[in-house]
């Protein structure tokens, strides 16, 4: 297999070059301030995880019990400690860790999927995955494939002080449909570590993916994400992004690139910044193909000391393209900032209609006197706006994911209280 | 009638209220008694709504002089929602659009304990919500939609003194008389064992009183409140003759 020993020593070689490349945005991280990832033992049935595990997996939507779910993966640090497909869908859908794919189809993975969508060299991050990954799941769904239940996975992080390094693939062949429910999260123990994440996702002819990702980390955890995803004729993306916890810096930046004529992509974000917080999210759709069409929507509260920069990128190159952002934020603290930046191009594509709406605006007085008015008690009626702002209605949303989200507000709101 | 008019509900004494830096009510005197509903008619500007705002709690309503009593107790003391939980009710002109929250939820707040499914559907079905329900509250609502959701919210929260800021304004004739219809409902107190309903209803037509029976009426006219009498008679006075000479003529003087 020369192709792949020669695209191997390329990758390397790309990724050394970038060891110590910044990243284009956010705070600039010491890797060799974290440890390598240790290994940790397979478990037969999710039942035998502890009950803090589940726990803290169940909080980001990773449910123990596989009820309702067509499969799941589960990550500890870098060992790949579970995974199943159930029995209905065998034949229609795969699950596996990256290694395993890379060694079960060698040549295809490395000439289409892997550091495909996602360049080694992009940052320093990016570089740090490629030369030491620490696994990361391959999701295949079979052409034609409609998989009506979610597939869940889960990346831990179960010691401090640890660098995950994880390198993640989903495809979908023509006209597959699936929603993958992706949760990271850490023990309750942990504190600080690094979450370095790799998602390159192929959504093919007339497919339909909607990938959920809900973090929850902790006041001194690190999270540098890295997503990139093509999509082909008539495809849809959508990608729901769930933060409602503390985290120490977070910055993410998905890149969707809308190959195929007649191609979609939707983006939703749910950001509240909490104490320290220090969270750059974001995402640039490429509209390239004929007839396509994007939105990303962010929602985004701060309160403490928190920071947010909530970017959105329209590039139009496309002359039939349409493509629309709207980002708000409220900030409920003196000492909190919040940056909403649009950031719209249209390249040699005269027709490309691109907008936006950036708002940043407190929750209007009269908004609270209304519910007040209705016997809600002052409190109660800035968290029940609050909830009510970041509740984004998304549409087609499988109920069990929205049951997720929703689980995930009312418990922040209660927290709130 | 007779034995509720004995019990004041709400009594407003004295009252004067600076509104930045305008006093806008200048010694207002009124009394409510259970089971009564009152009208308050007068020209744009001369303090309805002011009145209206202060006895909800809303800031920037600043009482100078005299006091609000419901029930017995100061309201002074109280924040909005104590006064809404001790039996106030109001019904905006102009409600605020509230993203993210739902009709449905609104009546479920305002219904408090007496929340459940019944009452949720006979308010759909009465108040023709279904299309509505489960929008954003009054998030792109027409000017009937919003009256409409405005009662719903209204029959769930079951006040004993509701107040109505212009419940005919911006909404056509068919919704008026489902309005009306909603407002004697919350008047009259038709659900078993909740007691006398009592109304203030600031209207500046009077179109509503087609379709409400109130049983008094009173004109504020430059912060005072200049008449009082029959609302229907002052209403035919006011047409007539205009804001200005009504509260000059000699019938409506106390």
């Amino acid at each position: 297999m020369p192709d792949v020993e020669a695209r191997k020593a390329e990758i390397r070689e790309l990724a050394e070059a970038a060891v110590n490349k910044p990243a284009t945005f956010g705070p600039d991280l010491d890797l060799s301030e974290f440890n390598a990832a240790e290994d940790a033992t397979s478990v037969e049935s999710l039942a035998s995880l502890s009950k803090q595990t589940k726990e803290a997996a169940l909080e980001i939507g990773f449910d123990a019990t596989e009820e309702g779910r067509s499969g799941s993966y589960f990550q500890m640090d870098r060992s790949p400690i579970y995974r199943k497909v159930e029995e209905m869908f065998d034949n229609k859908l795969e699950i596996m860790s990256t290694e395993e794919a890379l060694r079960l189809y060698p040549e295809l993975m490395y000439e289409k999927y892997y550091w495909r969508n996602v360049a080694p060299d992009k940052d320093k991050y990016t570089a740090q995955v490629a030369l030491s990954t620490t696994e990361g799941y391959f999701i295949r769904v079979k052409a034609g494939q409609k998989i009506d239940k979610p597939i869940q996975a889960c990346l831990f992080v179960s010691e401090n002080n640890i660098s995950q390094n994880v390198h993640s693939i989903i495809i979908l062949e023509e006209g597959a449909e699936a929603n993958v429910l992706t949760g990271c999260t850490i023990h309750p123990k942990v504190r600080n570590g690094l979450h370095a994440g790799i998602s390159e996702f192929y959504v093919g002819k007339g497919a339909k993916l909607t990938f959920t990702m809900i973090h929850n980390w902790s006041e001194d955890f690190h999270v540098r994400p890295r997503t990139g995803v093509t999509v082909e004729e008539d495809g849809t993306y959508v990608n729901n992004y769930v933060m409602l916890k503390p985290v120490r810096s977070l910055q993410t930046f998905p890149v969707a690139r809308l190959i195929g004529d007649r191609s979609r992509a939707v983006f939703n974000s749910i950001v509240y910044g909490l104490d320290d917080s220090y969270v750059d999210i974001g995402s640039e759709t490429s509209l390239e193909g004929a007839g396509t069409r994007s939105e990303a929507i962010a929602r985004t509260v701060s309160r403490e000391r928190a920071t947010i920069y909530s970017r959105g990128r329209l590039i139009g190159k496309n002359n039939d393209c349409k493509a629309h952002l709207d980002c708000r934020g409220i900030v409920m603290s003196e000492e909190s900032t919040q940056w909403a930046i649009p950031d719209l191009a249209s390249v040699g594509a005269p027709g490309a209609e691109l907008s936006h709406e950036a708002a940043i605006s407190p929750i209007a007085a009269e908004e609270i006197y209304y519910l007040m008015s209705r016997g809600v008690p002052k409190d109660e009626a800035v968290s029940m706006i609050t909830r009510g702002f970041l509740d984004l209605e998304i549409p087609g949303l499988p109920p069990a994911l929205r049951r997720q989200i929703d689980k995930a507000l009312e418990e922040t709101a209660k927290e709130a209280l | 009638m007779a034995l509720n008019q004995s019990r004041p509900l709400l009594v407003v004494e004295d009252l004067h209220v600076t509104v930045g830096e305008h006093e806008v009510l200048r010694g207002i005197n009124l009394t409510i008694n259970e089971g009564e509903t009152h009208v308050l008619l007068g020209p744009n500007g001369g303090g309805k709504t002011t009145l209206l705002n202060t006895v909800v709690g809303l800031p920037g309503y600043r009482i100078t002089q005299g006091r609000i009593t419901f029930k017995g107790t100061d309201l002074a003391e109280l924040e909005i929602d104590e006064r809404a939980r001790l039996g106030i009710g109001v019904a905006f002109q102009r409600p605020p659009a509230v993203r993210g929250i739902k009709l449905r939820q609104l009546i479920e707040v305002a219904a408090g304990d007496g929340a459940h499914e019944e009452l949720l559907a006979d308010l759909i079905g009465d108040l023709t919500l279904k299309k509505m329900i489960d929008r954003d509250v009054n998030m792109g609502f027409s000017g009937g939609e919003m009256k409409r959701s405005e009662m719903a919210q209204l029959l769930a929260q079951s006040p004993e003194l509701t107040l109505f800021d212009e419940p005919e304004s911006g909404v056509d004739l068919d919704n008026i008389a489902v309005v009306g219809k909603a407002m004697n409902r919350l008047l009259k107190a038709e659900r078993i064992g909740k007691g006398t309903r009592s109304g203030l209803i600031v209207t500046h037509t009077g179109h509503i009183l087609e379709y409400v029976n109130a049983d008094i009426g009173h004109v504020l006219y430059d912060g005072k409140l200049a008449c009082k009498g029959n609302p229907l008679d002052l209403i035919g006075e006011i047409g007539k003759h205009g804001y200005d000479k009504c509260v000059e003529c000699a019938l409506c003087q106390m």
